[in-house]
């Protein structure tokens, strides 16, 4: 079978993109390895309970008014309505380093009071670089790297303030250890900040199940549990795809969302099947951030024990370091959220609090079956620590836990090192080598959920759509 | 076709693209990027879909002539005056 486009993976950024071809008649196949769909943003089912992976929340959320918002935008894209992906906003979040803390909401003047309140000799001062943050296009494909740190130093002279921003923002999206590209961190900042979170009662399954239903009504094709193995080129263009089960589709362009360094070897006919693969020329652009997180049900709601925070970002220190741990997690810094507390979330049955931690992904990796199920055990004592800390019955309460671990996220995702965000080094116009062989998702560099699906959306109107109304 | 005709084709492809944009008074000789605030990925919608309804291809140097409504009128009635009927 030959088609236009062929789509490695069906995560946000795939399905986005293949809506667009889809819709616009192009013929497309988004191939995904895994039986679920999501990607790094997926769900499953355990003992009669849904779970998500991924999604904390859905960021960028804006006010239907707000034409240019992202959230906005991707929506005519795709040619969905706000009902589609349903999502309640949240009640309030917070960032508490020692001594101080941040609430915020969807409504930035919150923080900028709460910024005046802890910080009043910057109080000026974040407004500056507020305004400079929504002047600033980080959409643009070609913004060159320039690193954070600096950039806020010159704005901010509190180095707390500093700090207890970049912490849930590197946490939220920055592939980056210890600082972060500028335009990465303005397009976290407005989603987080400016624009604020929000949540379909349903979970992520909502908006990925929107995703797939307007893909396949479109005309689109999708294979599950069919990988891509290789990646057939011929004088510097990619003609076709061998799938695991041998069979090769041929297409004139393929848009991967598979990751930068991921999709090359597929096309040096390097496998992605071990766990920890050779040394290779771009293993310094892989990514090292990783995480553990649990997923706790309780019998009653956080609220109900006192804890009506949607998301808490904590650290333990003055200064936050993000990064890979030496040990098998940080527990000295984390993220503390309950789906339960957006609004209009009471439909939810039990209570669910989620922990999520910096991890190393080798100490995972590494260890067989009987003392990876013992790691996990052992963090179950950190864990109940320092959820009590937020809410002291927890204990009383705790009905059932999970986890996933940087391993769950490589076998999920194909992300090598479980790489979250992906590699530091993103490529924005979602080129390779190849003439006809793009990138997009995580690699690409738009971030957060509606930022994957505009990498998507993107990446097949500028590569795909474009060019052939030029042609035409 | 006539202008008026065109016109209301153009229309109807900004309600379909931008369902979100208020087209009740919409001004012929006022920029739509300015009045509807569409942005560029609008506009390549609508490019988009001239050619998915009506097979009219819209090479990118000519965008510009998609401007306002009546530059639309003026580029594009000569385009359907062209199309073989369906």
């Amino acid at each position: 079978m030959h088609y236009d486009v062929i789509i490695i993976g069906a995560g946000m950024s795939g399905l986005a993109a293949g809506i667009r071809l889809a819709y616009y008649d192009k013929r497309v196949c988004i191939v995904e390895k895994h039986y679920a769909f999501g990607g790094l943003n997926s769900y499953y089912r355990l003992e009669g309970r849904d779970f998500d992976v991924g999604l904390h929340a859905v960021t960028n959320f804006a006010s239907p008014t707000k034409r240019n918002a992202p959230l906005n935008r991707l929506l005519r894209q795709l040619r969905l309505s706000r009902e589609d992906f349903d999502l309640r906003p949240q009640h309030y979040s917070q960032v508490r380093f020692p001594g101080k803390s941040l609430r915020f909401t969807n409504d930035i003047s919150v923080l900028v009071d709460e910024v005046a309140r802890e910080f009043p000799r910057d109080a000026d001062k974040f407004c500056r670089l507020l305004t400079e943050v929504e002047r600033y296009d980080d959409a643009r494909l070609d913004a060159p790297y320039r690193p954070t740190r600096p950039m806020l130093r010159e704005y901010l002279r509190e180095p707390m303030l500093m700090e207890m921003l970049l912490c849930p923002i590197m946490f939220y999206g920055s592939a980056e250890e210890h600082d972060m590209d500028f335009t990465q961190f303005v397009t976290l900042f407005k989603g987080l900040f400016c624009e604020g979170f929000a949540r379909p009662p349903g979970g992520v399954r909502t908006i990925i199940k929107a995703l797939v239903k307007k893909y396949r009504s479109c005309g689109g094709k999708l294979r599950m549990r069919c990988g891509a193995r290789r990646l057939e080129t011929d004088n510097g263009r990619v003609v076709g795809v061998t799938l695991e089960s041998g069979e090769t589709l041929t297409a004139d362009a393929v848009l991967s969302s598979a990751g930068y360094a991921e999709t090359m070897r597929l096309c040096d006919g390097a496998f992605l099947s071990s766990p920890r693969p050779s040394p290779w020329e771009g293993e310094e652009e892989l990514g090292r951030i990783s995480f553990v997180e649990s997923v706790s049900i309780l019998d009653v709601t956080p609220a109900s024990l006192g804890h009506d925070a949607t998301i808490v970002f904590f650290n333990d220190a003055e200064t936050f370091t993000y990064a890979e741990p030496r040990g098998s997690v940080d527990l000295s810094s984390g993220i503390l959220c309950c789906p339960n507390n957006y609004k209009r979330h009471e439909n939810l049955q039990e209570g669910v609090v989620r922990l999520t931690w910096l991890a190393n992904y080798d100490r995972w990796a590494n260890l067989d079956e009987a003392a990876y199920t013992a790691a996990k055990g052992a963090l179950r004592d950190n864990l109940i620590k320092r959820v009590r800390e937020f809410i002291p019955t927890f204990t009383a309460h705790l009905v059932f836990t999970d986890m996933f671990t940087p391993r769950t996220i490589r076998q999920y995702t194909g992300h090598l090192n479980g790489a979250v965000y992906g590699s530091p080094r993103k490529r924005r116009d979602g080129r390779t080598p190849y003439e006809n062989l793009f990138v997009c998702g995580t690699d690409q560099g738009y971030l957060g959920i509606i930022g994957a699906m505009l990498s998507g959306i993107t990446m097949a109107n500028v590569h795909m759509l474009e060019k052939t109304t030029n042609v035409g | 076709m006539n202008g008026k005709q065109v016109k209301d084709i153009v229309l109807g492809i900004i309600a379909v693209v931008a369902p979100d944009a208020d087209l009740t008074n919409v001004k012929s000789d006022v920029r739509l990027r300015d009045q509807l605030d569409m942005d560029s990925m609008d506009f390549l919608d609508i490019v988009m879909e001239l050619r998915k309804r009506y097979k009219i291809e819209v090479p990118k140097e000519d965008y510009p002539k998609l401007a306002t409504l009546d530059s639309c009128v003026s580029y594009l009635t000569p385009k359907f005056a062209v199309m073989v009927p369906v």
